[in-house]
């Protein structure tokens, strides 16, 4: 499923979205964003003096003061309206997943070898370990593994994806989700979540934003934000004393007075971003989701933007996913048929792609039809052993990657043919995967699997390269393997003969170093090493333990996904980047307009500074009010669709963004300003 | 002539930078330097009759309360060696005991590295008090600056630990080899230009023709202050101390007396906070990094300079609405000086938390008093006091760098370490707090009533009305909550109001900024380092210094852009539209 085309402003979206700007006026909301709470505050403050005005003892016109407060309010329900926008396109997401997350019979079964014998209960009562028979028809009733049987199962409310995936017990497609429905066969699922806390609940608490934390990036910029608006604090109130003091000295005009103190503050305070922050972050999010991405913790998106390690899978990221077996080359002494008949023996029980094409190439080259081989005889593969194969009519047939092989026929007293050893290394520098066979102590051949790189996929390793990510392939295949299709995918670097062991102590060595290491993974062996990565992307196709300890989950299963997920990452930070300077640049063009206006009657020599011409005191204070409101409102589909990130260089990217929210926050408001003077302008005299 | 002059003073300042860079941070890193054969001796016997052990290894918090203790009972000694003079030796003038608040404000202005001045120096005190008392907190509170600025540096260095060395060897080691030497050396070649240095009293000389004095009274001598000045002002150049022991300052031909101690002097202005730079460079083993600071605080520098000495030379157009015809301001300048050489120094003595003057700042043009007053309020980072200067301007840097990692999309790093919130807490404290002080100050100053209820503290102290008055007042504040020291003079600050609330805030200004400082070294040190790659923001290329200088310049641009319109701004719009 590509990004879904939803507009930015959705009618029915625009409308909720209205009605909790004013529910956000709160003050418990309001204090937990200080720079808004400050321009709260200022609105009561102004509101207080209109009344007062109006009784007549006012410090100014009451229509001044009006308008002013009521641009002060609005400058508060624009903040809030943006960050209920970025709340409610998340509602609506939340709101399809809710649909799916009905209450359904659950088929329990008494025991778990039995299957006819179940008591049918509500789906609320399963608790972790139940077993639960899910036939043909039915909806999954909550998320766990499948134990025993293998059925095709609609996803889609999940996913988006219409087409129906296979899960099956054993290997990497076990696991199964609450709320999806099984298509055709039957499944015996074992339940790995109690009510409430399944993938599900998970999944709308987030995209809810009910749990959201500030991220600790966030954190770090609201300390500044909130140091900034002290110190403008300090310098607007400051000039009620010093004020007081001109007046008295030059013996005219009239002490500033509160309404204009207040405007300006209000002006000078990062209330751009300050009120699109939290929009910001929430839209993050949930811009990841539309990428089918969902993220458990903000921070972890967040931790995705420094991210500088990337490890990926070999298989079905870097090659398209399964190897294919195009040759056997059988050892010294061994008959092509008999290395073809034992390798299939071997495959047989092999439900991997990569032994079911084994099967396909001996049947079709050498006429040899499958038998039929009993589980108990079958050695699965591990990946301790990295070996599978069958112990059967007194032969031991091992396959598997060559050291592994080598390993268990030495120890056996057994030796590796120097003439297999050179087919391997062939098939390796050919970017092949050598698989041995070996029967016993003795090696029989080679099998070559083929493995074919995704189109496409070196232009993103260079675009991550530019990003100054480091892309490291982990592959189970040997060294000479993995450096070629290294070379072939232009990945930086591999780690052949990976073990989970080595994949853990990979990742903690890049930590050590200070690196931010992101991998993803979908297999019970890649748990350790995603539980440890800084920022884990489990595949929905893979197991729940993969999905337990990775802290994002890829719906779509696509493992290049992590280049999207570390761009949405990136885009969130330079998205508060780009709003702080534009905040701070528009600084210049307010003090422009309001310094003059306060101070011209005692100091009429101030209307020099009056640059921008505004026509009146009055005027110029208001539209400098009005344009802070308005550009909340104009920045609105910035902070909900991000900077957009282009694969620079830092520099690169500081220059370009300096550029535009920079510069052109310095010129926009001068501009602006000017205009709403001269729209205003006619009601002032 | 006077801009080749400024041309060669800073060719000169940036070519002596690096030897000392370098030489300072073989100094701080505890390294065998040329003078270690000399002075090696004295450092240990100083340890072992101190008790200290210069190996042992402090946290941020041990060094930060060593630093505090240390000044405290510093400032306890310059305030009761102020009290008591009258009673102690070394004071042939038979000065008195200084009056509680003014040597409360001394203490604080001394041991803070401030050296604002309330007092006249020859009128107020002994030679004992400014040589034990004010002398030896022009070393230790300029050593105290190197100290802080190294456990900084060290923290920015250092690989997940929890120390940053230890505060009394950085002491020791900073006041014995880098001070010491520098200051005598220094002092000599003032004496050889005819500075004076003497324990004799007061000399007396007899007019060759009377003159009458305000009442009438017929005049036949003077007295002419003497003193052991020559090693005062060596250490008052080189520490950015600035505390003249004449009223004067440098404008008194005994503490300034010829065109090459000018230079010198001005040369000792900014040579330490210039050649830390290069210090710190080295010490990172980066020194890229030690330049682009550099860079940053020299372009900072001559922003400044230049529009000032441009409004020096331009004079006042007033003068000519009168029919006079000068080529320059002269007003307050002396001549023997002139007008570039004034200017510079003006410019350098704020941009350096120095302080020292040899012209009066108050009547400057107002472009010309806005320089060094905007100087001061940005924060001294402009080379600085010595050590603070430089910790302050690497506080901006993070900040920078914080802003800037935004802008990139990454968590932002500094020379390896992430930035987060905790650094972001303490570097926003060290900016927030001294503009906080300035503006409250001011405007305490401007409500608090004096004597007479109807008119402020403020107000009382003017020297001249109106806006001009106003610029006086905010430059005595900014001087002091900056812990710069300089005065714009005309204003009468040497009162128990002002005194007390000036050391207030030259105390806060110090201390409660030095803590978060010394929080950052701890927080940064305990760090992981980030290699670089691709995508690290670097902070050395013309791009960065670039964001640094505007970073330092909005900060203090939007916190005191509407106080100085309404001082410097609205005279100088006034001097351009020819009123008054």
């Amino acid at each position: 499923m590509s990004e879904q085309a939803q507009p930015l402003f959705d009618k029915s979206l625009v409308g909720r979205a209205i009605r909790d700007s004013f529910r956000k006026l709160d003050p418990r909301m309001q204090v937990r964003n200080p720079v808004m709470f400050v321009v709260f505050v200022g609105s009561i403050l102004t509101t207080a003096l209109w009344i007062q005005a109006l009784i007549g003892k006012g410090e100014a016109s009451p229509v001044f003061i009006l308008l002013i407060s009521l641009w002060l309010w609005f400058t508060v329900l624009f903040a809030n309206f943006a960050e209920a926008m970025a709340e409610g396109r998340g509602k609506a997401q939340a709101d399809a997943l809710k649909a799916a997350k009905k209450d359904v019979p659950a088929k329990k079964l008494t025991s778990k070898a039995d299957q006819s014998s179940y008591e049918t209960v509500s789906a609320s009562d399963l608790r972790r370990g139940d077993n639960v028979l899910v036939e043909s028809g039915d909806f999954i009733p909550g998320d766990g593994d499948v134990v025993e049987g293998v059925a095709t199962v609609d996803e889609s409310a999940i996913t988006g994806e219409s087409a129906p995936v296979i899960r099956e017990s054993g290997g990497d497609r076990s696991s199964v989700t609450g709320g999806t429905r099984v298509l055709s066969d039957w499944i015996v699922v074992q339940i790995s979540a109690n009510p409430g806390e399944c993938f599900l609940d998970r999944m709308i608490s987030m995209v809810e934003g009910a749990k959201r934390q500030k991220t600790p990036n966030e954190v770090a910029l609201n300390i500044l934000l909130a140091a900034m608006t002290i110190i403008f604090l300090l310098a607007c109130a400051t000039l009620l004393p010093f004020s007081l003091y001109a007046v008295a000295s030059e013996g005219k005009g009239s002490p500033i007075t509160v309404t204009v103190l207040v405007a300006l503050l209000v002006c000078l305070i990062p209330t751009t971003i300050g009120g699109l922050l939290s929009a910001i972050g929430i839209a993050g999010m949930e811009r990841l989701l539309r990428k089918n991405v969902i993220a458990t913790s903000g921070r972890a998106v967040e931790a995705a933007g420094d991210v500088d390690v990337l490890l990926l899978d070999k298989t079905g990221t870097i090659t398209l996913g399964n190897r294919q077996a195009v040759e056997f080359f059988p050892a010294p002494g061994v008959t092509a048929e008999e290395m073809a008949d034992r390798a299939q023996l071997s495959s047989l029980a092999d439900e991997t792609p990569e032994g079911r094409s084994i099967v396909v190439l001996a049947k079709e080259r050498y006429a040899l039809r499958g038998r039929e081989v009993k589980g108990e005889h079958f050695v699965p593969f591990t990946a301790q052993t990295r070996m599978s194969g069958v112990d059967i009519d007194g032969m031991s047939l091992r396959k598997g990657a060559q050291d592994a092989v080598r390993k268990w026929v030495e120890g056996q007293g057994g030796t590796f043919p120097a003439e297999v050893q050179a087919k391997v290394d062939e098939i390796g520098k050919a970017g092949g995967t050598p698989l041995v066979v070996a029967e016993g102590s003795k090696i029989l051949g080679c099998i070559y699997l083929k493995d074919i790189v995704k189109g496409g996929i070196k232009e993103r390793f260079a675009e991550l390269r530019k990003m100054g990510i480091k892309t490291i392939m982990i592959t189970g295949d040997n060294p000479l393997t993995a450096a070629a299709i290294a070379a072939e995918s232009g990945v930086d670097d591999f780690l052949a003969e990976a073990t989970p062991e080595a994949k853990l102590k990979l990742i903690r060595e890049y930590q050590q170093g200070g690196r931010l290491v992101a991998m993803t993974g979908d297999g019970t062996n890649d748990a350790p090493a995603l539980a440890q990565a800084d920022v884990a992307v489990a595949m929905n196709s893979g197991t729940q333990a993969a999905k337990e300890a990775g802290n994002m989950v890829d719906l779509e299963s696509n493992p290049t996904k992590l280049i999207e997920v570390v761009e949405t990452g990136k885009q969130l930070l330079m998205t508060r980047g780009a709003l702080t300077t534009f905040s701070i640049a528009n600084d210049v063009a307010k003090y422009f307009a309001i310094l003059p206006a306060a101070f011209v009657v005692t100091y009429p020599e101030l209307g020099a500074l009056n640059v921008m011409g505004l026509k009146t005191p009055e005027s110029a204070i208001l539209s400098a009010v009005i344009f802070n409101a308005l550009v909340i409102v104009a920045l609105i589909p910035l902070a909900l669709r991000g900077v957009k990130y282009i694969p620079l260089g830092a520099d690169a990217i500081l220059k370009r963004n300096l550029w535009i929210y920079g510069f052109g926050g310095l010129v926009v408001p001068f501009v602006g300003i000017k205009l709403i003077d001269l729209g205003i302008g006619v009601f002032f005299k | 002539m006077g801009w080749a002059q400024i041309v060669l003073y800073s060719v000169v300042l940036l070519l002596c930078a690096k030897p000392l860079g370098l030489y300072m941070a073989r100094v701080l890193e505890g390294q065998t330097t040329f003078l270690s054969r000399v002075l090696s001796p004295i450092e240990r016997l100083i340890y072992r009759h101190s008790g200290v052990k210069p190996e042992t290894e402090q946290s941020w918090k041990t060094y930060a309360l060593a630093a505090i203790l240390f000044n405290v009972l510093g400032m306890l000694v310059v305030y009761a060696l102020q009290r008591f003079q009258g009673e102690l030796p070394l004071n042939p003038a038979g000065l008195g005991g200084v009056s509680p608040d003014s040597a409360f404000n001394t203490a604080s202005s001394f041991a803070t590295n401030t050296n604002w001045q309330g007092y006249g120096g020859e009128s107020t005190m002994s030679y004992l008090t400014q040589m034990l008392a004010l002398g030896v907190q022009n070393f230790v509170s300029a050593a105290t600056g190197i100290a802080v600025v190294a456990a900084l540096i060290r923290g920015v260095r250092a690989r997940e630990t929890n120390s940053i060395d230890n505060f009394w060897a950085d002491l020791t080691r900073s006041t014995l080899y880098i001070l010491l030497p520098l200051s005598g050396l220094f002092s000599l070649v003032l004496v050889s230009q005819g500075a004076v240095q003497t324990f004799q009293p007061y000399a007396k000389a007899t007019f060759v023709q009377p003159t009458k004095d305000a009442d009438g009274k017929p005049v036949t001598e003077q007295v002419i202050a003497l003193g052991p000045a020559a090693s005062q002002v060596a250490i008052k150049q080189l520490g950015t101390n600035g505390g003249g022991f004449f009223n004067a300052n440098s404008a008194h031909p005994f503490e300034n007396p010829t065109p090459i101690t000018n230079f010198l002097s001005m040369l000792a202005i900014l040579l330490i906070p210039a050649a830390l730079c290069v210090t710190f460079g080295e010490m990172v083993k980066d020194r890229r990094q030690g330049w682009a600071i550099l860079a940053a605080m020299t372009f900072l520098f001559a922003a400044f300079l230049i529009p000032c000495v441009l409004a020096e030379q331009s004079g006042n157009p007033a003068f000519a609405r009168h029919g006079l015809t000068t080529n320059a301001n002269w007003e307050g300048k002396e001549a023997r000086l002139g007008i570039e050489n004034s200017a510079l120094w003006a410019t350098a003595t704020t941009a350096a938390s120095n302080g020292s003057v040899n012209s009066m700042h108050d009547s400057f043009t107002p472009i010309g008093g806005l320089a060094p007053m905007v100087l001061i309020q940005l924060g001294e980072v402009v080379f600085g006091g010595v050590g603070s200067g430089l910790y302050g301007m690497l506080v901006f840097a993070i900040v920078t760098v914080f802003v800037a990692g935004l802008m990139v999309g990454r968590t932002p790093e500094y020379l390896g370490k992430k930035i987060q919130a905790y650094e972001m807490k303490m570097a926003s404290l060290v900016i927030l707090i001294p503009c906080a002080l300035v503006l409250l100050c001011t405007s305490i100053s401007f409500v608090w009533p004096s004597a007479d209820p109807s008119v402020s503290q403020a107000v009382k102290g003017m020297a001249n009305p109106g806006p001009h008055g106003f610029s006086e007042v905010l430059y005595a504040y900014s001087s002091m909550g900056n812990n710069n020291g300089s005065a714009f003079g005309g204003f009468s600050a040497n009162v128990p109001f002002h005194n007390f609330l000036g050391g207030v805030a030259m105390w806060l200004s110090r201390f409660w900024l030095m803590v978060p400082v010394l929080a950052i070294a701890g927080s940064l040190a305990r760090k992981k380092v980030v290699p670089t790659g691709p995508g690290t923001l670097p902070t050395h290329t013309p791009l960065f210094v670039g964001m640094l200088c505007a970073i330092v310049l909005v900060v203090a641009g939007l916190t005191f852009i509407p106080a100085l319109a309404l001082g410097p701004g609205i005279e100088s719009l006034r001097m351009a539209g020819g009123a008054r």
